[in-house]
């Protein structure tokens, strides 16, 4: 691990100017993507600025949203019992990542802002555009069973492993940032990861120095009828091969309204609006929920080892919508 | 690919007051240092042990401030402030903790490396479980879950961040069944004293 300069600052202005400031700075908070990278010497940085002491760790309720704090944990996001009541997907889809131990350290802005887990990423001495750009991608004809087939180009094909942001997209949550300046903006979720087109080591619409503050929920009633389901290799403690997160607004047994993400299958996480709109309209039926499966995977492309992830993300699709429209409330 | 070259600087110092099992310790470590070679190499507390340094075992397991986490992944120099549990501060004195005596009772282990890991996160296994969290397994993250009708599903969701190489599971589980069982009991008794008094 490279020597680095540890700075704790008590400000989030403080914060944003320390790593502005710095080309070589980054911010820290639970440490489990950092730290881990440092290990294995992807992540380098000079300094490094820890971020749990800016006054960012509230969860704040109101009946328009759930306001919750840069620095707060994924084990208290995902047990706030205001979180399990409106958003039962969203507390799912946490608890369905890693181990109580990670999630009791890993922040909510740390998670939004957590690499990608492909191998070809976590070894220096593989080629790879997202850690070096230009230097190519071992992944496209390499070992590629968990890569994505949704928003891949050929520069890149890693997998966006976040549970709880596949929740947090089809919740439209808003991620909100300051700047050393005080600037302030709020970036809609959608906006906020970047496929990776040619340019796969840009990952978010952030600035250098950019911090995030808090991410805001805005209440959706329909929430309560939301599921998250994650199918993976082991029951536990692993990365989704696919996931779905779904919100379904049922009027008798038609349906009003559908939001539909997908996690493990995509270089970002996925928003199958096409599919959501189809399913408008309809009966919640399995056929419904099969046709909006089909149109959600139609643009994906395979590599040598992941096409199985399309025939599996489909029946996870129906499968999580059915849970959704089954579940008694 | 051209070869990456490291930037090789001279180790940076932080100051830091290191709170460990109720004694605190003012120590000037390298920025680098994480918790787990602190607390091992540094304080010579080496009952925390180093399975894979990763935060894929689940064998350094500490408590940092009531809450279970991986001392692998956590820099020793941002534990400033915080109060640090490891396994040398569970028993009292001479008297061990519940899920010690529990694990010796149900010999929920085999070589031993990775169970002070697995205790600790057990102890607080049992503590979110009588919070009334859920976890993936509870069937709807709306319930409250108690000890009673706390399933072994989920008890092995719930410790699912330590591995046993000597794959113990099945005991592990039994031992923290029986602290979950052990502190129900009390709680009754303590719910029939009130009714008394």
């Amino acid at each position: 691990m490279n020597a680095f300069t540890f700075e704790r600052l008590s400000r989030p202005t403080e914060a944003a100017s320390a790593v502005a400031a710095r080309p070589g700075a980054m911010f820290l908070a639970g440490g489990t993507t950092l730290v881990d990278l440092m290990k294995v010497d992807v992540l380098t940085p000079d300094t490094v600025v820890d971020v749990r002491h800016l006054g960012l760790s509230s969860i704040d309720v109101s009946d328009h949203a759930i306001a919750v704090g840069a620095a707060v944990t994924n084990s208290q996001l995902a047990w706030h019992p205001a979180v399990r009541e409106r958003f039962p997907v969203l507390s799912q889809a946490i608890l369905s990542g890693a181990t109580t131990q990670i999630r009791n350290m890993a922040t909510v802005a740390g998670n939004i802002l957590q690499r990608t887990r492909c191998s070809y990423f976590r070894d220096v001495h593989a080629s790879c555009n997202r850690r070096q750009p230009g230097s190519g991608c071992d992944a496209l004809d390499g070992f590629n069973r968990g890569h994505a087939v949704l928003g891949v180009s050929d520069h890149c094909i890693a997998t966006h492993p976040s549970d709880m942001c596949v929740a947090m997209a089809v919740l439209d949550a808003e991620v909100h940032t300051v700047r050393a300046d005080g600037i302030t903006r709020s970036i809609p979720f959608g906006e906020f990861h970047k496929a990776p087109g040619d340019t796969p080591h840009v990952e978010v619409a952030l600035a250098h120095g950019e911090l995030i503050t808090h991410v805001v929920i805005p209440h959706l009633a329909a929430a309560r009828r939301s599921h998250y389901l994650k199918v993976r290799d082991r029951a536990s403690y692993e990365f989704a091969l696919a996931s779905a997160a779904v919100v379904l607004d049922l009027d008798g047994d038609t349906i009003r309204g559908a939001r539909l993400g997908l996690g493990g299958v995509a270089t970002k996480p996925w928003r199958a609006v096409e599919a959501e709109q189809i399913l408008m309209g309809h009966k919640a039926t399995d056929d419904a929920f099969r046709d909006a499966a089909e149109i959600a995977l139609a643009g994906a492309v395979a590599r040598e080892h992941n096409h199985f992830k399309i025939e599996l993300a489909k029946r996870t699709i129906v499968r999580a919508l059915a849970t959704a429209r089954d579940a008694n409330l | 690919m051209s070869p990456r070259v490291l930037t090789v600087r001279e180790t940076v110092g932080v100051r830091t007051s290191l709170r460990v099992n109720d004694t605190t310790h003012e120590l000037s470590v390298d920025s680098r240092l994480t918790l787990l070679d602190a607390l091992r190499d540094v304080l010579g507390l080496t009952g925390t042990k180093k399975g894979c340094d990763q935060g894929a075992c689940g064998a350094c397991t500490v408590i940092i401030d009531g809450q279970r986490v991986l001392s692998c992944l956590t820099l020793a120099a941002a534990c400033e402030g915080q109060h640090v549990v490891t396994i040398e501060g569970l028993a009292r004195s001479d008297v061990l903790h519940p899920m010690q005596a529990a694990f010796l009772h149900c010999d929920g282990f085999q070589c031993g490396y990775c169970t002070p890991g697995q205790i600790l996160s057990a102890v607080c296994a049992v503590q979110e479980v009588h919070a009334g969290v859920p976890s993936h397994v509870t069937p709807d993250v709306r319930q409250t879950v108690n000890s009673t009708t706390l399933t072994d599903e989920e008890i092995r969701e719930r410790m699912s961040g330590n591995l046993c190489r000597c794959a113990a599971y099945p005991n592990i589980v039994a031992a923290v069944r029986q602290v979950l069982s052990a502190a129900e009991a009390q709680s009754a008794k303590a719910d029939a004293n009130e009714v008394r008094s």
